[in-house]
């Protein structure tokens, strides 16, 4: 990216993670403004939450390189494992695609939203609770006071995944990653998740990285989209831009497998990803591309930006060596 | 016409239907929540309440409704897995479960392709053996001609003739999908229902499928019941849609009439709430679905509805005729433009 | 595709990947040397078992009162006994009765096991929870005991040991089969069987039966050791097999009178015992964890 400027929250450079000696995440870069959301999309195997869970330094059995610059703290993949706990929950979380899983069934919602606050913000057990009561208000659970002792698996979906943002939020930190927040929900239920996350990380005017499958909610909840294929950014830039003004050739091709209500037309891309020990060593997508040329296979294209304007290049930007 | 009010005639059903259900009911007995240790109280939780509605032969109808909103109770009403407590549930104007008693003709007839694919194929059978079974179980060709047919079927849906020597474990998510349809078509059935099949997977693989059975669905004549959450799946794949909520049919029609313009307001909030492209997040439902255990008294959506009125509170709307392929279940449908 | 974190499973063309049976079966021995030392071992004892009278230097039941206790020599490789006996020849016809006690009395624990487990897993209700309170009444004795008890009201003898070891493992077998059982009668694939209107009794013999009998024959393979063991304690306590038998325990146990100055004695089966349990062990788990097609996830 072109203006590591330093008002980025967060900027990503080159981030590759191998995993044995497959590369599941190849020189990633990307960068996000204060307040704003971003989308990472991608199909499976596209490394969407290996960039959430590698910025969390949550990732095992992998070797990572690259950096991950948060703002005021510096490398977040080099920092010191004390340093990191100190920073998880106060400065960035993280929300789970399965509340149900991710909260400890064997402890009250209240309780586990107290200890954080507790943790966090060094407070008393009944300031905590009185804390944690506005929290449950504030993310919209109903009788909040009667749910503080209510355990996770007395909760619908959807009220767990509200909890989880309570928790979340409860260190009101500047950056929030939102795994797939809402995928294990009904969609009127989804609906509401998605716009109590906004609401929220607005309101104390963090930023926002959702990792999402949906094309379609991306654009509706997201300034910014990062489309990923096979651990490689393929194209990014303002969501209008790249799901309209798109120039990668995959962009398109997932853009067109989107159902929206009423369409009766849909192509099926051919093929499937490769496998990582077929991968080839250039643009991973040149294998099912319609307009990879020679080059393609063998040669990785860099990020660029997507077009010139007067004013200079525009924040919208693609690796392709034959875009659109 | 998949829907209609037949309260009123016990006239000759339409010969042209396959399913029929009628003001089907399906109550099941629970525990009482916060009951002591050593009650044996139970409550019912009503799972179906008054399901109407007509499967015609040859269309292809997408059920829709969130989780709790009865679907799978009604799926298994469909394949006679589970006798309704109320009601009557016709195939071929018989009862279902009359069907299935009586032969292997019902189970050939009807085939299923559930959303968890890969746990519908037993593990120790390799592809081949897996598509082989309901082709000798049903006697579909004769045992030579057995491996020929499996290779034809492994083709229609796109997987290469080798796939019959794998055990599904060394499948990916898509190719078990087509693994489980190659079953399904083996019997060479009439009516297909699918659970969620193509839910879970990511959208190339998807559209594949999704293209596979719009094929199969055309060029085989197949009645399709095709079970989503998907407004977008079943506007694409399905020509008739019946949208459940708290074990009712609330709206029921043509899916491009009801989803361009829905009648009943939780038709319209589900349409709404599905993703499109750069429209402002809609304004949500509140609250969540009430407990089938205790219903709300007069209509079941009255309490999230944002056109709720005084009496929809006192009045339990059922699904009644509206326009000439339409019904829906509610005291005050939302206007037609 | 390795990456786990996202849902769903990535795609993988059928033909791009190695078809599995091929990449595992050309280096299963490779990958796993200690699983190939521990088959060529098993074979071993099977092999000298099959051939003890061409193998063995002597015969093991002839007493020589020239050579008591003489230490291992080059005569004698593993020494003699307080009888003269040439150890080496016992151990050899040992492994005679140790496997064929071994193998038979697993069969009678397994085909036991698999029948009651079988009938409580699918009975269900009171004949389900009878036999469960049943097996678990066995259960809470241990299986040396068990056979103990049986050995008491069969009397001694080969065939004897075989039945009472047998009848001891019934109740381990019948407890694994059983939940084995019941996993697999929830599974979807068994509701899709139904879905088709395939008989019950095929459902059982096709999709249930299959599940149950491979678990099973892994729990054989490993209990076989098992078996061997409580053979050999029953011997070794001198209720099992009787004298002159070249059984394993009888010998260990005829040695401990002189451990001091004839360790060999006890120490030659001893080793003989714990080398062949060792390998049976290690090769059991090894066919558990490579030709088992659940557990082998290839992509």
């Amino acid at each position: 990216m072109k203006n590591m400027a330093e008002n980025h929250v967060l900027s990503i450079k080159d981030l590759t993670v191998f995993r044995g000696a497959a590369k599941i995440l190849d020189r990633v870069t990307l960068a996000l403004g204060q307040g704003e959301t971003l989308a990472l999309v991608g199909e499976s195997g596209a490394g969407k939450s290996t960039i959430a869970t590698a910025i969390m330094r949550l990732l095992e059995n992998a070797r990572v390189t690259g950096s991950a610059t948060l703002a005021g703290e510096g490398d977040l993949l080099t920092l010191s494992e004390r340093k990191m706990v100190k920073l998880r929950g106060r400065r960035l979380s993280m929300i789970f695609q399965d509340a149900g899983t991710a909260l400890n069934p064997s402890y009250t919602v209240g309780r586990q939203l107290g200890t954080s606050l507790q943790r966090i913000h060094e407070l008393s057990k009944a300031d905590a609770r009185k804390q944690a009561i506005e929290l449950f208000t504030s993310v919209g659970i109903n009788d909040p006071e009667g749910r503080m002792s209510a355990f996770p698996h007395q909760l619908s979906g959807g009220m767990q995944q509200r909890v989880m943002v309570a928790i979340a939020l409860a260190g009101s930190p500047d950056l929030l990653l939102a795994d797939e927040p809402t995928s294990a929900l009904d969609v009127t239920i989804q609906a509401q998740i998605v716009r109590l996350i906004l609401q929220l990380t607005r309101e104390r005017g963090a930023s926002c990285v959702f990792v999402l499958h949906d094309l379609a909610l991306a654009s509706q909840a997201c300034d910014r989209i990062v489309v990923l294929y096979a651990g490689q950014v393929v194209e990014s830039g303002p969501a209008r831009d790249v799901l309209e003004r798109h120039r990668h050739p995959y962009t398109k091709q997932l853009k067109s497998c989107v159902l929206e209500i009423g369409a009766k037309d849909l192509v099926a891309p051919e093929g499937t990803v490769p496998s990582h020990d077929q991968m080839p060593n250039g643009c991973r997508f040149s294998t099912r591309c319609p307009r990879a040329v020679a080059r393609c296979a063998g040669e990785a294209p860099p990020l660029v930006p997507a077009r010139q304007t007067a004013t200079g290049p525009l924040d919208h930007h693609i690796a392709c060596w034959n875009p659109e | 016409m998949i829907a209609q009010t037949l309260s009123e005639t016990k006239a000759p059903l339409s010969e042209q239907s396959i399913f029929e259900l009628i003001e089907v009911e399906q109550v099941f007995e629970v525990p009482k929540p916060g009951r002591s240790l050593f009650s044996r109280e139970t409550v019912g939780l009503r799972a179906l309440d008054g399901v109407r509605l007509n499967i015609r032969k040859g269309t292809s109808l997408a059920v829709v409704g969130e989780s709790g909103s009865g679907k799978s109770t009604l799926l298994r009403v469909l394949l006679g897995l589970d006798k309704p407590t109320g009601g009557r549930a016709l195939y071929h104007s018989k009862p279902i479960l009359e069907g299935r008693a009586s032969g292997i003709d019902f189970a050939r007839d009807v085939a299923m392709v559930y959303q968890d694919a890969r746990g519908s194929l037993d593990p120790r059978m390799t592809i081949g053996a897996l598509i082989a079974e309901p082709l000798r179980h049903f006697n579909i060709v004769p045992p030579q001609d057995e491996a020929a047919r499996v290779s034809q079927l492994l083709d229609r849906v796109g997987l290469p003739a080798d796939a019959a020597d794998r055990y599904p474990s060394g499948l990916s998510g898509g190719q078990v999908r087509r693994v489980a349809i190659a079953r399904a078509l083996a019997s060479e059935p009439s009516v297909l229902v699918a659970d969620e099949a193509v839910s879970g997977l990511d959208v190339s693989t998807q559209a594949q499928l999704l293209i596979l059975l719009q094929s199969l669905q055309r060029d085989m004549g197949l009645t399709l019941i095709f079970i989503t959450h998907d407004l977008g799946v079943a506007s694409f794949l399905c020509a008739e849609i019946a949208i459940m909520y708290l074990g009712r049919i609330v709206e029921t029609g043509p899916t491009d009439a009801v989803l361009g313009a829905p009648s009943h307001p939780y038709s319209a909030a589900l349409r709404a709430a599905a993703p499109q492209f750069f429209e402002p997040l809609s304004e949500p439902l509140s609250g969540e679905i009430p407990s089938p255990l205790n219903l709300p008294a007069g209509c079941r959506f009255s309490t999230r509805c944002p056109k709720m009125q005084d009496d929809c509170r006192l009045k339990d709307p059922q699904l009644g005729k509206l326009g000439p392929q339409r019904a829906v279940a509610c005291l005050h449908p939302l206007e037609q433009q | 595709m390795t990456v786990q974190i996202t849902k769903g499973v990535a795609a993988v063309p059928i033909a791009a990947t190695p078809s599995p049976s091929a990449k595992s079966r050309r280096s299963v021995f490779i990958r796993r040397p200690f699983f190939t030392a521990s088959l060529l071992i098993a074979a071993a004892y099977v092999l000298a078992a099959i051939f003890a009278p061409y193998v063995a230097p002597f015969d093991p039941v002839k007493q020589d009162f020239n050579v008591m206790m003489k230490a291992p020599s080059v005569v004698h490789w593993l020494g003699t006994d307080s009888y003269g006996q040439d150890i080496l020849s016992r151990v050899i016809y040992g492994a005679r009765y140790a496997l064929i006690i071994g193998i038979f009395s697993v069969m009678i624990g397994a085909v036991g096991g698999l029948i009651i487990g079988l009938a409580a897993g699918l009975s269900g209700g009171w004949a389900e929870w009878g036999l469960m309170r049943l097996i678990d009444a066995i259960l809470a004795l241990p299986s040396l005991i068990l056979a103990v008890a049986f050995i008491a009201i069969l009397g001694q003898g080969v065939d004897k040991v075989v039945i009472a070891v047998g009848l001891s493992m019934i109740g381990p077998f019948a407890r694994t089969v059983r939940s084995d059982v019941m996993q697999v009668r929830v599974q979807l694939f068994i509701e899709a069987a139904q879905l088709m209107s395939i008989s019950y009794l095929r459902v059982v013999l096709r999709h249930v039966l299959p599940n149950v009998i491979f678990p099973l024959a892994v729990q054989v393979t490993i209990r076989v050791s098992e078996a061997i063991l409580v053979s050999s304690s029953l011997s070794f306590l001198g209720i099992g097999v009787t004298p002159p038998t070249p059984d394993w325990g009888l010998m260990i146990a005829e040695g401990r009178d002189f451990v001091s100055f004839a360790p060999w004695m006890s120490a030659m089966p001893g080793f003989a015992l714990a080398l062949l349990l060792i390998a049976l062990s290690i090769v059991g788990d090894g066919v558990r964890e490579e030709f088992d097609p659940k557990l082998r996830r290839d992509s």
